[in-house]
């Protein structure tokens, strides 16, 4: 009853040997910064020849730099290093092309909201202001109103359809779910919007608007991403630990709040919380259910309601006369979403760094 | 309160597929039974059969009947729940959870099916079921810590003490040392023998030194090709099958001229 095989025979190292004598010659560790800002160098000589601006002035310097760099390290360390650098240059360049527009957009928005970003902006609404001052109280509120009852209709059924799909379906209705779940999250949300206005319209007649609807409307957009997010992380839970319940005699539905949901809650709160991130500044659909108003409506089953990206596109779009402060106020309402948006970012990290299973190690 | 089990003309299926074939044989209270035989000829899905642990893969499903002590675990009316109940069950690799203490994990069994439990008796309970898992003086100190932060072998025994905090008549043990080290693998077969007084286990693993070790009967099973039903070849006390066995292909596997 032994178990013991015969080890093969050690075979010979396999490994190259180091070449010696022929170190190869390496550039130093600066020399790509060097060789960029040589090429800042160059380009900025050309500027006044070719009459260039800041944009073309980058362009010009990453294209010369990348290719200086590639022939200078070719020339020198060989062509597996150059096209080393050459991806390197690339890879960056593609980053620092990705983060423009959005160091862009946060520059802009910073540097022209900060001026109206002070305490009449989050006391007081627009009642009775032509022209300076006012605020956006009554749409921060109603933000925060619609989106609370959003999250409120979303995430319950968001949740139990991941939960289905993921441990009672299977076969065809669990295709087609995941099919339609797909096809949802790809719904534009004016459509959402309008299905919204539709369906109250049946009920209430044409020209309804109701802060409910908005809720609802935002729904149709958040239930599928709530279910994509939640259903990907009830995968990750390890069907060991389903079995070690089930053999405990532990029932299928407790051991999903039990066992399941528990395991999976920070993902779950995390995946939560992106989905409202991602509905909070919907602007398209709330602009045909809620409509905009000027005073305080906190009552989201009477009339109109006033809601920042709806609120934003207004003062903008009708800015009255002079039109400067209402600029402001809409560039100061798009900084207050973005801050909306990125402390739900935060709170999504805290969640998940909170309730992640402890190892304690 | 250890049970007999009974297992006639039992036939297991994954959906159409036949998985395992005929298995008659009977598993003795207060004794340890091992099953050994190649990967894939249908230990592991004989053992989740007795407790009904492999209906949770889809179309899992027997014929035959396995009884245990005169009940039918398969009669029409049992919910496999309450087999799960009576017979605990111990994975291959250990699966405490994650977000649960140590003592939660062991009350689990008890907290997830909603019992009530004065807490004196919930914090003996888990004394008494981690002293029987050789655990308790390891852990008492830190009985509030995660059950993930403990050693692989600690683990195994966790789950053990898991497992037997709900008082089952049987305990099934699928490969529960093969993750482990020797020294840990010591501790757990030490555990099986003192486990033995109070428990029918059965036990499926590949170390055939472990089933002559720690068992009293062996069962060995094979199939004779891929896609085909696995099936139980042989039946012995562990010491005649060892040394003597019925069957030739018995001995082949044992000796190690298997395939």
């Amino acid at each position: 009853m032994s178990q013991t095989s015969t080890a093969p025979a050690p075979t010979g190292s396999s490994a190259p040997a180091p070449r010696r004598g022929e170190r190869a010659r390496r550039l130093p560790n600066w020399s790509p910064w060097a060789v960029f800002l040589g090429a800042a160098a160059v380009v900025g000589v050309l500027w006044p020849v070719f009459d260039l601006n800041i944009a073309l002035f980058v362009l010009y310097t990453v294209v010369l730099g990348t290719l200086a760099v590639y022939l200078l390290t070719r020339t020198v360390e060989g062509p597996r290093r150059a096209t080393d650098r050459l991806v390197t240059c690339l890879v960056v360049s593609a980053f620092g092309l990705a983060m423009v527009p959005l160091v862009s957009l946060v520059w802009e928005v910073v540097s022209r909201g900060a001026a109206r970003l002070d305490g009449e902006f989050f006391n007081s609404s627009l009642v009775g202001i032509v022209g300076e001052g006012g605020g956006a109280y009554h749409a921060i509120m109603g933000t925060l109103i619609i989106t609370a009852l959003t999250t409120l209709i979303s995430v319950p059924i968001g949740l139990m359809t991941a939960i289905f799909l993921v441990e009672y379906a299977r076969g065809r209705l669990k295709r087609a779910i995941t099919f339609l779940v797909d096809v949802m999250t790809g719904i534009p949300s004016i459509v959402a919007g309008l299905f919204a206005y539709a369906l109250f319209a049946i009920f209430f007649g044409p020209g309804i608007r109701l802060g409910v609807m908005g809720a609802i409307a935002l729904s149709v957009l958040m239930i599928p991403v709530v279910v994509r997010s939640a259903e990907e992380v009830l995968k990750l839970v390890p069907n060991e630990l389903r079995e070690a319940s089930y053999a405990l005699g532990v029932p299928k539905w407790r051991t999903i709040v039990k066992v399941v949901i528990p395991t999976s809650i920070a993902g779950l709160g995390t995946g939560v919380t992106l989905a409202i991130a991602r509905v909070v500044g919907e602007t398209a659909p709330l602009l045909i259910t809620l409509g905009i108003t000027n005073a305080t409506n906190l009552d989201a089953f009477d009339g109109r309601m006033a809601t920042l990206p709806v609120y934003a596109y207004y003062q903008l779009t009708q800015p009255g006369v002079p039109p400067q402060f209402a600029t402001d106020r809409a560039w100061t309402a798009a900084l207050v979403l973005i801050i909306l948006v990125m402390g739900l970012n935060v709170v999504a990290r805290l969640i998940s760094r909170f309730f992640a299973p402890k190892t304690g190690r | 309160m250890a049970k007999r089990i009974d297992v006639s003309d039992l036939n297991i299926y994954y959906g159409n597929f036949l998985a395992v074939e005929n298995v008659n044989v009977s598993i003795e209270p207060r004794s340890i039974t091992a099953l050994i035989g190649p990967s894939g000829c249908g230990k592991s899905t004989f053992l989740r059969s007795i407790n009904r642990m492999h209906e949770v893969i889809p179309g899992g499903r027997v014929e035959g009947k396995i009884v245990m002590d005169g009940q039918d675990l398969y009669g029409a009316d049992v919910d496999p729940v309450d087999v799960r109940r009576q017979i605990g069950m111990v994975f291959q690799r250990p699966n405490p959870f994650p977000t649960m203490s140590i003592y939660e994990n062991v009350a689990a069994g008890i907290r997830l099916n909603n019992k009530r439990m004065r807490k004196s008796d919930l914090d003996d309970l888990v004394e008494r079921s981690l002293r029987g898992a050789n655990l308790w003086n390891e852990v008492k100190d830190r009985l509030n810590r995660p059950g993930a932060g403990l050693s692989g072998g600690q683990q195994q025994r966790l789950c053990i003490a898991r497992a037997i905090a709900v008082e089952p008549d049987v305990l099934l043990m699928d490969e529960p040392a093969s993750a482990l080290d020797p020294i840990s693998t010591l501790a757990i077969e030490d555990l099986m023998a003192d486990l033995k007084e109070r428990f029918t286990i059965v036990i499926v693993t590949h170390n055939m030194q472990q089933a002559a070790r720690v068992s009293e009967q062996t069962g060995f099973f094979n199939l004779s090709g891929v896609g085909q039903p696995g099936r139980l070849i042989e039946f012995n006390p562990t010491e005649k099958i060892f040394s003597n066995p019925d069957q030739k292909a018995t001995e082949d596997y044992i000796s190690g001229r298997f395939g």
